[in-house]
């Protein structure tokens, strides 16, 4: 049999469901076209958890970090004494009140978001409990605490220890419970050499004896830099946020200028305003809306891609993700399902497809490789042969498939059934002077070429040995890539198939499965060149990797993620790391970045949007006393000065609260081109962003109305 | 012919001749920026200063040349009014007050020409023709050349307007050479247009001559006074270059300055022919004349909706002493009539250009507001030669950075992205005028002083039209228009003083911004263009970019426009 056979590995988890994932199809290739990226689920109960934390972040030196909520604060305060000034003024008070709660209303959004990190937070800080290790002093064992750990401490780990921190595996191999990093509970195999050597720090050795070299300090382990990412101890400001909020201080500006310098004009028209007017005023144009939401949008953004069990290293990777033009996908469990299926059973001449059917069923129950398995489903599927079980036959002997022979069958009832390699299949029917039909090497040609494996089915009875037909073997692609890739395409991104086979096979692969480019016989230096001469022309790039030599290629890349089960080399290169290790995620992960961008764009446009019904409500309030016609502005016909800026005031904190949900789940997003994007997301939060507020304000004036003692 | 379809159809003459010489000007600019041959007369000027007109110059060094040609040209300036009482020529005016000629001298070189005297009482030839009207020329040549540098930023190599073979490497951060974008500015375009357009003038009877001050008798008695010069060639740069300032104080109400309805029309289209073309140029220099396409839609939806807007006001004439008189004919000729006279105050408000052909203080109080928003946007739609487009694509960039994030991608314009420090620019250029205009106004309202100025007080019921003439005078400054509006005695030295420093600061500030900005994008790899970019010359984004405009300079300007205008129309 000429396809690789890889043993069943327990750590390779791409169709596992992961525990913590309820809202991740993790088969990925599953949904056809992509579907929107969902989001967390969002629970008013959150809100009241997270008071306390809205509470402490009122400190100013942690306000301060975001100016526009800064300035509000400070309104508020200043509100608060003037009204403390004039204890009768019920206004004064309301509106004191109500900018007091647009403050703890966009601390809350942020402790909402961080709040859903720490949970997390504390199941991993569980497995970081202080471990003892069995340091190797030469040959002698000695007992030390995981903490005093160096780089390129040799320790042994037996069934039951918990690993002391993060390393390669130097010697012997041994089954690991990754679950309390992965969430998966289905144990993995991790050995020396090889591309599955790395363990990680808290996960614990379930059978076996392996020694471990240590190869990073306590402290900065892959679990200490979860815990960092999901609480966002470790955030740091995107350089795209870092521009969002240089506009929006810069907006803020002007507006405290247009407010600073109105008092003088209106002391000229003879309508000095109060304080409490005018920092209501204020606080309604600055964009507090987008102020009030952004952290919260960059750490739900963070915590979707944690709630798919993939961690960035960093937020600058996940903008990025959202930036890239070139994507460059595994061929073997992103295109394909991992392994080749049989797909056709083609006769000689002189012989029918039930015939090969047959035969071939027969000679693959002694095959347990899923080309074999595949082989027997196809009997059954396509002609209708129930599988027989290998006890059914009796006296049956059978010859299971080994990589020495290349061949797998039975010999019973005087029968001889083989299948296998077409190499190994002739030299058999040869050896015992049968004949190979003539037609026999022009159909396996006409397979390998189509970018299939040809298996030879032959038979030796009393009619002698002979060659029956062929089965071909097909690399499956998975159900929905052509039209995932197609969306990818309409947004702009260009898919590179990445295989070791050759051009040919990779050329029908690729063809079939609609991406725009390949690159066959791919060596890890072939990879590097690709990106490289992707990147000089100003492209971004990301691709998935978990070899130690494609660690250069994901360190190159801009995206590069790393599959969890990969070597330490890998994970230390790439900036996102893949729990489940699948990397169809590369796709998802493009989504989201490019949701988090578009989400931060949405609201600022809403928010600035909002500010024209602002000044419709406010303005005639402030003016229309000294220049009646002003009055003609009032188009909400709003109650009464008062209750004006007070609407407009609640409205300005409420939406603060009634957004929390789409900044944490993201807007909707669909692979579509930018044009279209651009098209309904302008309508939605632009024109949107306009008439909301006229609505909203006015609704809120009419229950105010109801009130006495306001307007 | 009924007056609305007279100005109807003098628009439909002036967008079809614009139309017209769109598409030759706009290359031959874009020629003139990238060639690589000197004329021979270039030549003499580039030996006589002592540049080399074909070293490459990165933003610091661009920016420079740019203060110091300026600073020198205001010295220069300064001096030749303060020393104008010695001088030949000066038809026996006395020298200016140091106040009236720092604000003069601000004026003119910031391409403002905000006059706070009386040509024809003040400024003798020499200061008219040797300071002033070469002030015209090389300050908006200097306008055009900043322009072409933010060009280069975002085209790189192909549009450097450098001799012999340009590097492989476009990402120098090379700006081309302010000396010789300079130099071609005036001599390749703004001087063979002056001589055509001055021949024209002088042709429909605008005066050309050095004659003395004549003394005439009126039909009532009493004598008038009136001056000769060298006005049509003054009038036809004051036009071209978007600078405005009249050889008479009358400006082009005059009618030795604009004698009759085809000057009339002639005039608004040199208003507008080189900031609306410049479109084209900037399309042709990065390679998708598509992207200057959209650029031009933005300029023209909003130039043409300020004029309907003000047609419409105009014509609508409210008020019983209006409806009287059949139209807003006060304060207007009546040899241009409404039409021209809208068209006129919109195209000169939207172009920082303030010359006028009517008093814009006598429009109706929505006309005044319209030609206050219309500085207010920041003279971009088509805005100053040069100026405009700059500050056209700096609102671009804001745009594209908000729209961008919408796509999901991080912003970029033309090939290239915009990150924290390309916003940073841009939002220090917003900043600029915004706290000029509402910073000095505000003081002024506070000044008794300042305050003793305004014509139209709260005493006479008008004080909604008084604040409108104060915060008039600094948004015309501040966005280096130089219209007046009239009604504000602004030769005092609290007004010459902060009026000067609100030019100075407006003109030059923003340049700076945008020359680190064109530094800060010549130094960027542009990226590729996917599906999933954001369509700048599509019509979506020209329409997105006229709403940010809108309701950025709207929201900024809301409550002083209240205060101002709105509190007087609505009254």
């Amino acid at each position: 049999m000429t396809a690789p056979v890889k043993p069943e590995e327990p750590g390779s988890m791409s169709t596992a469901t992961p525990t913590r994932a309820p809202h991740e199809d993790v088969s990925g290739g599953n949904r056809p076209g992509g579907g929107p990226v969902g989001g967390g689920l969002f629970d008013p109960r959150q809100l009241i958890a997270s008071l306390p934390d809205a509470l402490r972040k009122l400190d100013p030196r942690v306000m301060i970090s975001s100016p526009v909520m800064f300035v509000v604060e400070v309104g508020a305060l200043l509100t608060t004494i003037f009204a403390c000034l004039a204890p009768t003024d019920g206004f004064g008070w309301a509106i004191a009140a109500w900018l007091w709660l647009t403050v703890i209303f966009a601390n809350l959004a942020e402790a909402v978001a961080e709040g859903r990190g720490k949970a997390q937070a504390d199941t991993l800080r569980k497995a970081k409990t202080d471990t003892v290790a069995r340091r190797l002093n030469g040959t002698a064992e000695e007992s030390v605490p995981g903490t005093d750990l160096g780089i390129g401490d040799l320790v042994v780990c037996e069934a039951g220890d918990i690993i002391p921190g993060d390393g390669d595996v130097v010697e012997g191999v041994a089954s690991v419970d990754e679950s309390a990093i992965t969430g998966e509970s289905a144990p993995v195999i991790r050995e020396s050499g090889g591309d599955r050597s790395a363990v990680t720090g808290g996960t614990k050795v379930l059978s076996d004896r392996v020694v471990i070299k240590i190869t990073t300090k306590p402290g900065e382990t892959f679990i200490d830099r979860m815990i960092n990412l999901v609480e966002g101890a470790a955030r740091q400001k995107t350089p795209n946020e870092i521009a969002l909020n240089i506009l929006l201080a810069s907006l803020t500006i002007i507006f405290l200028l247009a407010v600073v310098t109105l008092q003088p004009f209106a002391v000229y028209a003879g309508a000095r305003q109060s304080m409490t007017v005018l920092l209501a005023l204020l606080v309604c144009l600055i964009p507090t809306t987008i102020g009030a939401l952004l952290s919260a949008i960059g750490i739900a953004g963070m915590d979707r891609l944690v709630q798919r069990n993939v961690l960035a290293m960093s937020g600058r990777a996940v903008e990025a993700a959202g930036d890239i033009s070139t994507l460059l996908l595994d061929k073997t469990g992103t295109i394909t399902l991992g392994n080749r299926q049989a797909a056709e059973f083609v006769p000689v001449r002189g012989a029918t497809a039930a015939e090969v059917a047959d035969a071939a069923q027969l000679s693959s129950l002694a095959d347990e490789t899923p080309e074999g398995r595949s082989v027997v489903v196809l009997a059954k599927e396509a002609y209708g042969l129930r599988e027989r079980h290998q006890g059914e036959l009796v006296d049956a002997e059978w010859v299971p498939f080994t990589a020495q022979t290349r061949m797998s069958g039975v010999d019973v009832d005087g029968r001889k059934v083989r299948k296998g390699a077409t190499g190994s299949v002739i030299a058999w029917v040869q050896e015992r002077g049968g004949t190979v039909a003539d037609d026999a090497a022009q159909l396996t040609d006409t397979i390998s070429q189509a970018g299939g494996t040809p298996l030879l089915v032959a038979v030796e009875d009393e009619n002698g040995a002979r060659v029956l037909g062929v089965i071909h073997l097909k690399d499956v692609v998975k159900e929905g890539m052509r039209e995932r890739f197609g969306a990818l395409r309409s947004m702009g991104i260009k898919t590179v198939m990445i295989t070791g086979d050759n051009p040919l096979t990779a050329k029908a692969i690729a063809d079939e499965a609609g991406v725009d480019d390949f690159l066959a016989e791919a060596t890890p230096e072939d990879k590097m060149a690709l990106i490289k001469r992707e990147q000089a022309g100003g492209k971004l790039v990301a691709m998935t990797g978990d070899g130690t030599n494609d660690a250069p290629a994901l360190a190159q890349a801009d995206v590069g993620v790393a599959m969890n089960t990969g070597t330490s080399a890998a994970k230390e290169a790439g900036n996102m790391v893949d729990l489940d290790s699948n990397p169809t995620k590369l796709i998802e992960i493009v989504e989201i970045g490019k949701q988090l961008l578009i989400t931060r764009g949405a609201l600022t446009t809403f928010s600035i949007a909002n500010d024209v019904a602002k000044y419709f409500a406010i303005i005639p309030a402030m003016f229309a006393a000294a220049y009646p016609g002003l009055d003609t502005l009032n188009i909400m016909r709003l109650s009464g000065p008062h209750s004006a800026i007070l609407s407009a005031i609640i409205f300005n904190a409420l939406i603060i609260i009634a957004l929390v949900p789409l900044a944490l789940k993201g807007v909707r997003y669909r692979p579509v081109s930018a044009d279209r994007m651009l098209r309904r997301n302008l309508a939605v939060y632009g024109i949107g962003g306009l008439i909301a507020p006229f609505i909203g304000i006015k609704a809120i004036d009419l229950l105010l109305s109801l009130i006495p003692g306001i307007g | 012919m009924s007056p609305v379809l007279a100005g109807v159809l003098q628009l439909t003459a002036l967008i079809a001749a614009l139309a017209l010489v769109y598409r030759p000007l706009g290359d031959h600019m874009a020629a003139v920026y990238s060639s690589p041959k000197h004329l021979r007369v270039e030549k003499v000027i580039y030996r006589c200063i002592g540049a080399d007109p074909n070293a490459g110059m990165r933003w610091p060094a661009y920016l420079r040349s740019v203060l110091a040609f300026s600073a020198a040209g205001m010295l220069f300036l300064y001096l030749l009014q303060r020393l104008q009482g010695s001088l030949p020529l000066s038809l026996g005016f006395t020298s200016i007050s140091p106040d009236q000629a720092f604000n003069t001298a601000a004026s003119f070189v910031a391409n403002t020409n905000w006059q706070s005297y009386s040509g024809e009482q003040a400024m003798g030839h020499v200061v008219q023709t040797a300071g002033l009207a070469v002030q015209n020329f090389v300050s908006a040549a200097t306008g055009m050349a900043v322009a072409v540098a933010l060009i280069r930023g975002f085209a790189g190599v192909r549009a450097r307007a450098r001799g012999g073979a340009a590097d492989a490497d476009g990402r120098t951060g090379d700006l081309g050479n302010f000396w010789t974008d300079l130099v071609r500015g005036v001599t390749r375009v703004l001087v063979p247009i002056a001589v055509i357009g001055a021949i024209v003038l002088v042709a429909c009877g605008a005066i050309q001559n050095f004659s003395g001050i004549h003394g005439l008798g009126q039909f009532m008695g009493g004598t008038q006074q009136t001056n000769g010069g060298a006005v049509a060639s003054q009038e036809v740069i004051k036009e071209l270059g978007t600078n405005g300032g009249g050889y008479f104080n009358a400006n082009s109400a005059h009618p030795f300055e604009n004698p009759n309805g085809f000057t009339n029309l002639f005039e608004i289209f040199l208003i507008l022919v080189i900031p609306f073309s410049l479109t084209r140029t900037f399309g042709r220099l990065i390679g998708n004349l598509r992207q200057g396409y959209a650029i031009l839609a933005a300029m023209g939806i909003i130039w043409l909706g300020f004029t309907a807007l003000m047609m419409w006001t105009e014509f609508a004439h409210g008020g019983p002493a209006l409806q009287a008189a059949g139209a807003a004919m006060e304060g207007k000729e009546n040899r241009f009539g409404i039409g021209g006279s809208a068209i006129f105050s919109v195209a000169t408000t939207l172009t920082s250009t303030g010359a006028v052909d009517s008093f814009h203080s006598s429009f109706t109080a929505f006309g005044g507001g319209i030609q206050l928003l219309g500085m207010m946007l920041g003279e971009i739609a088509p805005g100053g030669v040069g100026s405009g487009l700059y500050g056209m694509l700096i609102m671009a960039i804001i745009a594209v950075f908000i729209a961008g994030l919408m796509v999901g991608r991080t912003p970029e314009y033309l090939g290239k992205k915009i990150g924290t420090r390309e916003i940073k620019l841009a939002a220090c250029y917003l900043l600029v005028t915004p706290t000029l205009v509402l910073g000095f106004t505000a003081a002024s309202m506070v000044l008794p002083d300042a305050l003793g100025s305004i014509l139209n007080t709260k005493a006479l019921g008008a004080g909604p039209h008084g604040f409108s003439e104060v915060l008039y005078a600094f948004t015309s400054g501040a966005n280096n228009n130089g219209s007046a509006f009239g009604g504000l005695n602004a030769n005092t030295p609290w007004y010459n003083t902060t009026i000067g420093l609100a030019m100075l600061l407006g003109r030059f500030l923003p340049m700076v911004f945008v020359l680190a900005l064109a530094g800060s994008l010549a130094g960027q790899q542009p990226v590729p263009e996917t599906a999933g970019t954001l369509r700048t010359e599509k019509p979506l984004f020209a329409g997105l970019l006229v709403g940010t405009i809108l309701i950025i300079s709207g929201l900024t300007y809301f409550p002083a426009l209240a205060l101002g205008p709105l509190a007087e129309g609505l009254s």
